[in-house]
This record gives C-alpha cells, structure tokens and sequence, in this order.
C-alpha cells in the first residue's frame, strides 16, 4: 500500500493529531488491535469475505446518481453517491460489516458500540444478528427518544439497547458509557466504533472500510465522465466516517476539492452548535488527541444539532489534519439550512434524506461551481428515522 | 525527599490511601477534608480534580465530578486551595485527573504549580507512559513529582516490568477489570496480576520485586486499588500489598450522610444554628463537620465498626 501524508504513522498520528490516549486497563485490547488490525483488513482472505458481504448482503455499489434537476439549478454537474440505499440505510453498515469480521478473527464474542441517530446502532445490531454475536448499544437517553423507531429495529434485532442518562444524554455520553463496558469486559469484547475516532487504531481502521465508498465513486465517474476523479467531493462531519470514506481515495490528489459540512446547530455565534472545527481546539477525548470543543479548562462543552448524528463535540483525528494542513475546507451549515436543503432535495429529485446527509446538501448553496465541474455529494443516509423531526418543521409548509 | 518515598521508608504496611474529589460536596470543602484525613491518620490522599468525561470512573465519582464542576471547581480555584495548607498540611498528596484537563491548563504550567502547593505525585489514567516517557518525564523529575502508573489484571508480565520501571512513588494495582466503585470483591488474588511468575512469593508483600525493563533491579511499593470498600477488603488488599486506595466508598459516605447536608432553612441569625439534639452547627451550617465524618471513616476502615 502506497504511504500517504494522510494515514497515520504507527503511533497513530495524523501530523500533530490523533494517538492512543487510553487507560491502562485497555492498553491490551489497544494494543491487540494495533498489531493486527493491518495484517488482518489487508488480507486477502478478510477482503473476499468483507467485498462478498457488502455486495451480497449490503447491496454494493450504491449507485452514483447524476442528479440532473440539482445540476440544471447549480450549473455545475451534480452527483450523489447514494450511502442511503445501503442495507440499514446508511453508510455505517460498511464499517460494521468489517468489524464484525475483524471481532471473529480476534475471537470476541460479545460486540458493544455507541450510537448518536442510531444508524450505527442499527448496522451494529444487524451485522451482530447475522453472526449471532452478543450485541449490546450504548444511547444517549434524549436519542433513545428522538429517534425511537432505529430503538425498536435495535431490539427486533436482539440487541441490549441501554439508555445513557449521564452528561446531555447524546452520543458523547454513549460513548463514554461504552469505554466503561470495554473496561470492564476486557477479554471478550470488542468495540465497534462507529466514526473515525477513539484510540489508535480506530481511526485508520474504520476510514479503511469506509473507503470503499470513494473507490466505488472514482471507478464509476470514470464510467460516466471518463475521469476517475472529481473536481470537488463534499460531505457531512459528525465524528467524519462518511467524509473520510467519501474522501479517502482523492486525498493525495491535490486537484480534487474536499468540503466536508458541520453541523452549526442554531449558528457558531449561539453556542448551540456542534462545529467542531469552527469553535474547538485541540484536546484529548475519547483516546485521542483532536479538535475538541471546550471551555478554558477543557471541560467538553455540550454540543447543540437537530441530527444526532452529528450531534458531537470531537471530529475524527484525519479531519483536524486535513483542516489544519487546508486539504480539507470544512464549512459551517445551520439546522435550518439542512432542513431547506433536505426539502430541496426531496422535492427535486424525489430522495428525502437523514438530517445529517442534509447538512452535505445545503453545500451546493454556500458554493459557488463552474459548469464543467463534476461534483459529488455523498449523500450519507435516508431519511426514514428522521420523519418525526420532519413532519415537526414542516407542517407548516404549504402543500404543492 | 519525596514525600512518598518518605513514607514508604518509614512504613511499609497497612498504607491507607484516601480518594476524593476536590469542590466536592461543596466548593470549598477540599482543605477541611485533606486535614481531617490527615488528622485521622490516612497516610496519603488522592486529590481528584473534575472532568466532564471521566471514561475509567463508576457512577459515583461521575456524580461528584459533574457536581464538583457545577460547583465551579477547576485547577486555578483547586491549586490556590491548596496553597493555603502549604505550612500546616504534611501528609503525602497526589493529584488525580484525565488528561485533557491538564493539557488545557498547561502540562508544564500543572507540574509546577503541583510542586509550588506540596503535591508528591500525579496519577493521568489516560495518559499513557509512553507519551509521558516521550514528552514530560523530565518535566516531572525537574520537579519533583512522581509520574505513577497503574496496572490491571490484564497487564502481561513484562509489560508489569516496563510500568514498574517508569512508576514513581509506588504502583497503583487495580484489583479487577473495571471503572472505579464496582461492589465486587477481589475475586483473585490482586497481586497475581504484578507476579512476574518467577518472582512472586504466595501471601508475599512489601516492595515486590520485579525483573526491570532497562537492566537496573528495582523494587517498588504496591498499593491495591478499586473494589476496597470496608475494613474486610482493606485489611486483605494489606495482606497482599503494601496498603490500599479507597476512592468511591469515601465518597458515598460524603454524599449519603446526610448531618453533613448544608441546609440554610434551619441557620439561625447568627449564622450557624443548633441541630435537633441541641448541637451547635459548623461554620457552613451542617449538623457535623467534615472532620468528624473523615475520622469516622477511616476509623472504620482501618480497625471495622
């Protein structure tokens, strides 16, 4: 594999970003994984069976949809590479699918993970139903209210979904309760991670299986425009596992423009936002070492967004790289121009998208393209669970 | 000398070392528990300072944390506490405390402000000893403070003998896989877990030797940790390591004993008022002070009820 100056080196960091930053009692389990985890995923052996899975049981490749309506509005050529019509609705299941092949080969039996929107917590409990792994799901009470429906599909699922009622009640406090059961179950359990963060070697980790979704985009642009590459690929950013996915095979091509979407919440100047590029600044959380937002004495600051997805204080070690280095520009998108850009979509192009996929959308706005540009949007997730949310905002719309 | 190495010269069994958190149950609270412990005859204190996400504490010390930071605790309000001890306050006094915390206020700004207000060592349990050997081991020599490692059940051998070479001041040995307050007792035999397999004497304790990581033998005290809740598991954790660090129970007995509830209602106008039997209430108007609460506890501990 050709070293970029976008993966980690063996300590894990990305420039000044990233490490293992993780108490004594699970420097094994750390230390397991750092040692293997490349040996394993490079494989050829895990590769047949992860791209057998994810082609027969996921249904890959998602389509890369030319989005004609969006492309006669923007004067530019828009794309969507459409993670929504992904088994379980959302890009997580890519990673999920390997981690659960990564947990069989280290000999795990019991499988815990953290969820913000419940989309990991989904894919987890799908993927942990099909091996018939012991699964059980951190969530933060307040999701386990707004997104009840992936709740119930968690249980269907045979999944333990334990609601988190420390600190605001989010995905932050997930994932803190799901390091607490990793350190007390050391030996059996493995930890699926459902962003590009946490503790080396997490980060690389899940970037490398969610980079199928920016391969799969390069070999059918180059089908559809006779170039592999993009000019500009966006995304949204919560902890950045669709972003680094979707970007991932462009990094070393400086002519690809990347863009990735935070969720500003009611606005950066409110204090309710979930920004972390735009209003944190280095820190330790979670493992590792990464834009974080803070107070002065670096007590992590409850992050406002209407997606829980993205809902998040922390961004993934690669991001902070990328946005320090100015590979990456990351862009600032409120509640309300997600909830216009999720309508746009839905009424241009008959796809109504998650909320977090909305914040990638309401780039096209923000940005200026040139009309022979080909810009594509991953479009992260579908909009089922957020039809309450939905139905909130826009019931006062007028019908058409 | 370091006030830990002191200790340890002087005494090597039945150390009792006594967990709390700063600005907890009130703000001010830190130094009238350091000098009832130290009155009580703890031997060494652990002085948390809070953290939003504390990912290796139990419920318990998650609820002191979040109140001691609703109570506005942070390091500049803690260090200047501490400075007001400096003459009268001898015990040995570690610091307890994630990461980030420290990284914010400044690592080089913590390690000297630690060794201004009389602090013998430091505890980061997410800081791991690599980092600390790459980037602060000088700081901390510099200044006098104990860089102090902790190792769990899980820990392999000769990672025991690597921690046992960085560890300062003494090794802290977590008696089971968990975060801290779990009631579970020490299941196995906690000092299995720093045995090197050749070395380990059974019911053996003292300083444990180990085979070191870079050629010098050394030795180092052992104190058991988590699960030490009553006079039972302390006296055992004794049996098998120099002494034993009691955290969350302390805790709880600040929190559920409720003389020590600051109610305003029943104040008189002289500020302090009378307790039900008569009594006089303290200064901050609880029914006991925190002193006799502390002298209580580690009575309890250490010769049971």
């Amino acid at each position: 594999m050709v070293k970029s100056r976008f993966t980690p080196d063996e300590r894990g960091y990305y420039g000044e970003f990233g490490g293992a930053f993780i108490p004594e009692m699970l420097m094994g389990n750390i230390q397991e994984l750092q040692e293997r985890y490349l040996e394993i995923v490079e494989s050829e052996m895990f590769k047949s069976e992860f791209h057998s899975l994810l082609r027969d049981y996921s249904g890959r490749p998602t389509p890369l949809y030319p989005a004609m309506r969006l492309s006669e509005k923007y004067k530019t050529h828009v794309f969507l590479k459409r993670e929504d019509l992904n088994h379980t609705g959302a890009h997580k299941i890519n990673n999920c699918v390997g981690q659960v092949l990564l947990a069989e080969k280290l000999g795990k039996k019991r499988i815990i993970a953290e969820t913000g929107a419940g989309q990991h917590g989904v894919a987890t409990a799908t993927v942990c139903a099909l091996k018939g792994l012991e699964c059980v799901v951190y969530m933060g009470a307040l999701d386990v209210e707004r997104q009840a429906p992936n709740v119930t599909k968690m249980k269907m699922l045979g999944a333990t979904v334990v609601p988190v009622h420390s600190g605001n009640k989010t995905l932050k406090d997930a994932t803190n309760e799901a390091m607490r059961d990793w350190i007390s179950h050391p030996s059996d359990t493995h930890y699926i991670i459902g962003s590009v963060v946490g503790p080396h070697p997490y980060p690389d980790l899940v970037a490398r299986l969610q980079s199928v979704i920016s391969y799969e985009v390069a070999f059918q642009l180059d089908e559809k425009t006779g170039k592999p590459d993009p000019d500009v690929v966006i995304a949204c950013v919560g902890g950045g596992s669709n972003a680094a996915g979707g970007f991932y095979a462009f990094l070393d091509n400086p002519d690809v423009k990347l863009i990735g979407a935070e969720a500003a919440g009611l606005g950066n100047e409110t204090g309710e936002s979930a920004a972390t590029l735009a209003l944190g600044r280095t820190g330790i959380l979670h493992g590792s070492k990464s834009y974080l937002i803070q107070d002065i004495y670096g007590q992590v600051t409850e992050p406002y967004s209407i997606s829980a997805g993205l809902d998040y204080p922390g961004i993934g070690p690669l991001h902070s790289h990328l946005y320090t280095t100015g590979r990456c520009r990351y862009l600032s998108i409120t509640d309300q121009e997600a909830l216009e850009a999720a309508m746009e979509l839905t009424r241009m192009e008959g796809i109504i998208p998650a909320l977090e996929s909305a914040h990638a959308m309401a780039v096209l706005r923000k940005e200026s393209f040139r009309p022979d540009e080909n810009v594509v949007i991953i479009l992260s997730g579908r909009g089922d669970k957020d039809m309450s949310t939905y139905s909130n905002y826009f019931k006062n719309e007028p019908d058409r | 000398m370091n006030r830990i190495d002191k200790l340890f010269q002087q005494k090597d069994h039945n150390i009792l070392s006594v967990y709390f958190t700063a600005g907890y149950p009130e703000l001010n609270d830190t130094n009238l528990i350091i000098k009832g412990l130290e009155e009580a005859g703890a031997d060494l204190i652990e002085i948390g300072f809070p953290f939003s996400d504390p990912v290796a504490d139990g419920p318990v010390i998650q609820a002191s944390s979040h109140k001691a930071l609703e109570n506005g605790m942070n390091l500049d309000i803690l260090f200047g506490q501490l400075s007001e001890i400096l003459e009268t306050s001898r015990i040995p006094k570690v610091m307890m405390g994630y990461f980030n915390t420290v990284y914010q206020f400044g690592v080089i700004k913590f390690i000297k402000a630690c060794s201004r207000c009389g602090i013998s060592g430091v505890i980061i349990p997410d800081l791991p000893p690599e980092v600390y050997l790459d980037e602060y081991h000088t700081l901390f020599e510099e200044n006098g403070i104990h860089f102090i490692c902790l190792v769990s059940p899980q820990t392999p051998p000769e990672r025991v003998e690597y921690l046992t070479s960085i560890s300062k001041g003494f090794l802290y040995i977590l008696s089971m896989s968990g975060t801290t307050g779990a009631r579970v007792g020490m299941g196995r035999d906690a000092l299995l877990c720093v045995s090197t397999g050749e070395r380990v004497t059974p019911g053996g304790k003292r300083a444990h030797a180990v085979r070191p990581y870079n050629g010098t033998p050394r030795t180092i005290p052992t104190l058991i940790g988590f699960g030490i809740h009553n006079h039972q598991s302390f006296a055992r954790a004794c049996q098998q390591a120099n002494g034993a660090i009691i955290g969350s129970e302390f805790i709880r007995r600040l929190t559920d004993d409720r003389r020590l509830m600051t109610d305003g209602r029943l104040m008189t106008e002289d500020g302090r008022g009378v307790t039900e039997d008569g009594r006089r209430r303290t200064e901050d108007g609880r029914r006991v002070s925190l002193g006799e609460v502390c002298e209580e506890f580690v009575n309890e501990i250490r010769r049971g009820k």
